[in-house]
């Protein structure tokens, strides 16, 4: 039954927890089913959605486990809904089997991982930014992800909005890495009224079209998603399978298939990276930082500035895929880069790849945000 | 200019709820920006608990609280714990019944708070009656915005006893300066 008091979209100015952020930019992205496993520090995630999916019509499971989560979003999803799920760490890493499953078929939907401290159980109630290689290699075999950080309960319900676009038009799983301090904190959040949010659907076959194939991708290499129970006869398998979608498991056909899905995301990584950049124009050291630990970044980038010192920030919003062509052109030989993040190092090793120069790196393990002194410390030091 | 506020008692006292209206007055209301943050750990009702608050007119970067500019007790247990935070220049106030303080300075603000609750008719709205003193003393919000993140966020049968006991408690900040 739905309540036609409950509204979808709680257009207006909030003081709103991140988490609730996030539920409610899904909701507000069109979300109709939740399947998780409820984990520390997402949980705020699902009792929101708890609560808010049944009053619109939609679908709240709580699961068994994050495998059986995944499975049943991947399902929903071909059902028609527009799928999610939100867990942290442990969780994340028992869905890397079927979110894999997720990427060979095409199915669209979004993984929310509120990050902690790992590996293992490791900090179940402190932050940790140490997943962010595991959303670019965490399941076996070839891909390219889209990964986004938000950096702030506003950004936990943007970035949901961004992410739901992004599964539906490129037809796939998109990650959402935010953080615990992210998540927990609560602050201003502005909800658009849903006549102005711009929401993106799949592309879809044409009606009872004779001979189509459902793995032929037409020229943005993303192929038009049939539903179940529209009358297409299809076949969704996680082994190599060729355009009717029937398993073939050559290599010819596996070459062809992994390269267009990963290609898919590479030939519009223009308009998928978002990146925020805060006085770089003239910048000598520039700090590269996302989620929380952008925050601290920030103050550290205007601190420096006070000091006379040309800071600046590049603050990645997507993660992935990484903005390798931006970085190389802030590369230009004098500048100096430092990247601040919580873990040993993760993005530190891709920003040196790209600018093809050692940078500074500040590093934590987790279980307390970066303050921004330490990173302050690191633009005085690459300065001399 | 940015301000930092650590409200601190025992879990159950509504020390979370007074932070969550304190930074929705600020940021709802004053047009200001405001983070809340709080202790989560394995805490368990009656142990100690923070709501910790970050207020600026600027976005704020950093959330977390480091150098609170005013530190809110509301039992032994928080003051023990918090009270040594208090660095020059900062303010503490904290519940006169509840909360021991060796000596008496110019930094200590003190309101039998859950006493005037329970006059009030209502043990449970201590909380606001420490809220409408903060205010006073403090004034990181106005008391307009307080009033109005208070009328939209408690539930509306107890919206009236929420709004005397914060009057109560601002107003005995007023009659003691």
């Amino acid at each position: 039954m739905i309540a036609a008091a409950e509204r979808r979209v709680l257009a207006g100015r909030h003081f709103m927890n991140g988490d609730t952020a996030c539920a409610e930019g899904a909701l507000a992205a069109g979300c109709r089913f939740f399947a998780g496993y409820p984990i520390t520090p997402s949980t705020e995630i699902a009792e929101r959605l708890a609560e808010r999916l049944p009053r619109l019509g939609g679908c709240f499971v709580q699961m068994e486990d994050e495998l059986g989560s995944m499975a049943a979003i991947l399902g929903a999803s071909w059902a028609g809904a527009k799928a999610m799920t939100a867990t942290s760490g442990p969780g994340f890493t028992l869905m890397m089997e079927n979110f894999g499953l997720g990427l060979m078929t095409e199915t669209p939907c979004v993984i929310v991982n509120v990050q902690r401290g790992g590996p293992s159980t490791g900090l179940p109630t402190l932050v940790g930014q140490a997943d962010v290689m595991q959303a670019k290699w965490g399941s076996h075999g070839d891909y390219e992800p889209i990964a986004y950080a938000p950096a702030s309960p506003q950004e936990m319900f943007d970035l949901l909005i961004a992410a739901f676009n992004a599964a539906e038009r490129y037809r796939m799983p998109v990650l959402v890495m935010a953080d615990e301090v992210v998540g927990h904190m609560t602050e201003g959040v502005t909800i658009p009224p849903a006549e102005e949010l711009h929401l993106v659907g799949r592309k879809r076959p044409p009606a009872g079209a004779n001979g189509w194939l459902p793995y032929a991708a037409d020229g943005d290499l993303v192929p038009p998603m049939p539903l179940a129970g529209e009358g297409h006869h299809i076949h969704v398998t996680g082994l190599t399978h060729d355009e009717r979608g029937y398993p073939a498991t050559d290599a010819v056909v596996q070459d062809q298939l992994v390269r267009r899905i990963s290609q898919k995301v590479q030939v519009h990584a223009a308009e998928i990276i978002s990146l925020e950049e805060l006085l770089t124009h003239d910048a000598e050291t520039i700090v590269v930082s996302y989620g929380c630990t952008a925050r601290s970044a920030r103050q550290a980038v205007l601190a420096a500035r006070e000091r006379g010192v040309k800071a600046g920030l590049l603050r990645l919003i997507t993660l992935w895929p990484f903005p390798g062509e931006r970085m190389r052109e802030l590369a230009d030989g004098s500048r100096r880069f430092v990247v601040a993040e919580m873990n040993l190092g993760q993005m530190a090793r891709e920003v040196e790849r790209h600018t093809r120069a050692p940078a500074v790196w500040v590093t934590h393990a987790g279980g307390a945000m970066i303050p921004p002194t330490a990173i302050l410390r690191a633009i005085m030091e690459a300065a001399t | 200019m940015r301000q930092e506020i650590r409200l601190a008692g025992f879990g159950g006292q509504g020390i979370i709820l007074a932070g969550y209206v304190l930074g929705k007055a600020a940021t709802l209301y004053d047009g200001k920006e405001a983070v809340l943050t709080q202790s989560y750990g394995p805490e368990a009702r009656g142990g100690t608990c923070a709501a910790e608050l970050v207020i600026s007119d600027q976005p704020i970067g950093y959330p977390l609280v480091t150098q609170p500019d005013f530190v809110v007790c509301m039992s032994q247990e928080s003051f023990n714990k918090y009270g040594s935070a208090i660095v020059a220049g900062a303010k503490a106030i904290v519940d006169a019944d509840l909360v021991e303080v060796p000596g008496s300075s110019a930094w200590l603000h003190q309101i039998p708070a859950t006493r005037l609750a329970q006059e009030l008719g209502n043990r449970i709205v201590a909380n606001m009656v420490m809220l409408g003193f903060v205010c006073a003393v403090t004034q990181v919000a106005s008391r307009a915005a307080l009033e109005e993140a208070l009328r939209t966020t408690v539930r509306p049968r107890v919206v009236e006893l929420n709004l005397r006991a914060f009057a109560q408690g601002f107003e005995h900040a007023v009659a003691g300066a």
